[in-house]
């Protein structure tokens, strides 16, 4: 019981009546990563937006570490330890990639700290560390809206470990990566998984077969299956949703 | 600073002080010029009511780097910090209407038969009362409204529609409260006196205009403050992606209301200085064209420049002064022109135009080939542009 990360009981969300998430349960052990596969619909972002508090659960819940996270407010959720990049990279577009760095990377995130306080020696090597391990260390004091795609996709993910999350949540990493820039997110996002328990949403099979020791497939707002990733893809019933997805696509 | 401390500590010490240094003896340089140099100039040129004019147009570049706060870094469009400049006009006022001899009464509350003094005017015998009140007043209602609004994520257009009713809602009570607040007419300053001098004579006047550039200084050293170090990035971050922030750790509430009570104080300020060398505060200064006018300000100098603030401010006002007595008629045309012209040709403002354009043209001045901060085919592909603008949600 301890040592999940993260429990979802019997999760639902429905919107004005549309079941996005549907009896969702899933759990995942601590140091886990994970990936979720899953077709355009399926409730991959939502479930992330439960997690995170931006949506509420109509039903079931979700427990992160044993807590509950229901109505628990965006920020409150982040400071527990949940970190989450967005499917389009959402970085800070004035602020330069240390200052966009630097802000997540501050401990103490009420008014008064943030104030007063400067950033701390260690917190300047860190923000200076992880410039480094995301190849941006050229870039540091740009504005990030020069940035390439990869680039804020990568700066992003930088922003995510610079919080020191526990789980981190990350949706659809190398959307319109090139190959060289994927094979970075991938080596960069196993690095990770050494110290960070992760879940990742992504399409590119390629690069889930990269990754992936344990896939969870969604489907319609519920999960599929769940298995090593030999085993989802010979499994029947993924491959008819796979496959026959363009017949139910109202669903 | 010794010999024996290490060498790189006290090199990246003294680097990182050196450009505030500086800046710190410009903007002492400026206030000192604006102090000595402007009212000997005027009078010189036989233009010695400008002095006035002046001091007032500094009051309000006091309001300007306050909009510049919550607007220019924050992105909180207010259409109503009329209603905290009127706090603090009116708080100054009823100060000065009650230097009388014991007993008596500012004289329009015997013109509507009121006997006794409302219970809110007061405390505004005291002076340090008053001089509180002036900034604090405005500083808490902004804070109090902001908590409220902020904390139930009302945002962009609702917010800006809120203070402007906010503002509708003031203008109307202060402006049919006779018995409360001399209605319409509102206070008269300049027959008052303080300290025994009128508050109308050279004297007080030449002590306002010093008081001022004093306050314009602190004010904009606050600002400057604020908004640089972390909390300042944060601001930015804010404006340009709020629920982003959120997902970082942050709750924005509390950052918002905090500038949005500054720049509510710092709006009181102003109030009180421009009403004393004014020497009236009416409900007109609750005019939804006059709160309106505050953000052109900004605009024309420059969103999210503290400079641009204070320049934008005082440019626009002697424009206004100067075309209004020649032309009357046209200046509103004149004024909305402005804006539009800003807004489609400098969206930056002045002195956004400066630190990009502006740099540009004095290099190829110069002979100089344009900076380029990335790598060329990136910065002039409109295509990239084009992604930049959108990819933001
Ligand atoms: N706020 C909302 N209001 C109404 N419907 C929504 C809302 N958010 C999501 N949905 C619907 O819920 C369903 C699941 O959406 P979700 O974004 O979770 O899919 P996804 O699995 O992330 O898809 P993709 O792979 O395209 O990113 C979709 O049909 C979507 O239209
Ligand atoms: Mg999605």
């Amino acid at each position: 019981m301890s040592d999940k990360i993260l429990e979802i009981e019997n999760l639902s969300v429905s919107f004005e009546g549309f079941k996005a998430l549907n009896q969702l349960n899933f759990s995942m052990d601590t140091g886990e990563l994970r990936v979720i596969i899953g077709p355009n619909g399926a409730g991959k972002t939502t479930f992330l937006d439960v997690i995170t508090g931006k949506v509420q659960p109509t039903e079931g819940r979700a427990l992160f570490k044993g807590k509950n996270l229901r109505s628990k407010s965006e920020h409150k959720i982040s400071r527990l330890g949940i970190g989450r990049k967005f499917q389009t990279p959402r970085v800070y577009l004035k602020l330069t990639p240390r200052e966009n760095l630097d802000l997540s990377c501050n401990r103490h995130k009420n008014v008064l700290a943030t104030l007063l306080g400067r950033p701390s020696k260690t917190e300047q090597r860190t923000v200076a560390g992880l410039l480094e391990t995301i190849g941006l260390s050229t870039k540091a004091d740009l504005s990030a809206e020069l940035l390439s795609h990869g680039e804020k996709q990568r700066l992003e993910i930088g922003m995510l470990v610079a919080q020191s999350p526990d789980l981190l949540l990350v949706d659809e990493p190398v959307a319109g990566l090139t190959d060289e820039e994927t094979e970075n997110v991938g080596n960069l996002l196993l690095t990770l998984a050494a110290s960070h328990s992760i879940i990742v949403i992504e399409h590119d099979m390629e690069f889930v077969r990269q990754i992936a020791r344990q896939v969870t497939v969604l489907h319609q707002g519920s999960v599929l299956c769940e298995g090593t990733m030999d085993e989802v893809q010979t499994n029947p019933q993924v491959i008819e949703v796979y496959l026959g997805q363009p017949e139910e696509s109202d669903a | 600073m010794t010999a024996n401390t290490p060498p790189t500590d006290v090199q990246m010490h003294r680097r990182s002080r050196r450009p505030l240094l500086v800046e710190a003896g410009i903007v002492v340089a400026i206030a000192l010029l604006i102090l000595f140099a402007a009212p000997a100039l005027l009078t010189a040129i036989g233009q010695e009511f400008r002095i006035n004019m002046l001091g007032r147009f500094l009051a309000l570049a006091i309001v300007a780097l306050g909009i510049d706060l919550i607007w220019g870094y924050t992105g909180m469009l207010s259409l109503g910090h009329g209603v905290f400049f009127s706090l603090g006009g009116y708080g100054i006022a009823m100060f000065l209407q009650l230097q009388l001899p014991e007993g008596e009464l500012p004289e329009f509350f015997t013109l509507y038969g009121v006997k006794d003094l409302p219970f809110f005017w007061q405390p505004f015998h005291s002076l340090p009362f008053s001089i509180a009140a002036i900034a604090l007043v405005p500083a808490l209602m902004g804070g109090v409204l902001g908590y409220l609004v902020f904390r139930n994520r009302i945002r962009g257009v609702y917010f800006s529609i809120l203070t402007q009713a906010a503002l509708i809602v003031f203008f109307n009570f202060f402006n049919s409260q006779q018995k409360l607040i001399n209605g319409t007419n509102g206070l008269k300053t300049d027959t008052t006196k303080i300290f025994d001098v009128y508050t109308g004579s050279d004297q007080a006047q030449g002590i306002f205009y010093l008081l001022t550039v004093v306050l314009l200084v602190l004010a904009y050293v606050l600002c400057r403050w604020l908004t640089s170090g972390r909390v300042g990035k944060l601001l930015v971050a804010i404006r340009d992606d709020e629920s982003r922030v959120r997902f970082s750790g942050y709750d924005p509430t509390g950052y918002k209301v905090l500038v949005f009570a500054v720049s509510a104080g710092l709006a009181g300020v102003a109030g009180a200085l421009y009403t004393v060398q004014s020497g009236i505060i009416s409900p007109k200064s609750m005019d939804i064209a006059f709160s309106i006018e505050m953000v052109i300000w900004v605009a024309v100098g420059g969103r999210a420049s503290l400079v641009g603030a204070v320049v934008g401010a005082l440019a626009v006002n002697f424009a206004k002064s100067i075309l209004s007595e020649q032309f009357p008629d046209i200046w509103l045309f004149f004024q909305g022109a402005l804006f539009l012209g800003v807004v489609t040709v400098l969206p930056g403002g002045f002195v956004g135009w400066l630190r990009n354009q502006g740099q540009d043209h004095l290099r190829s001045l110069f002979g100089r080939p344009r900076r380029v901060i990335t790598y060329p085919s990136l910065a002039e592909d409109p295509e990239v542009d084009y992604e930049r603008q959108n990819l933001r949600n």
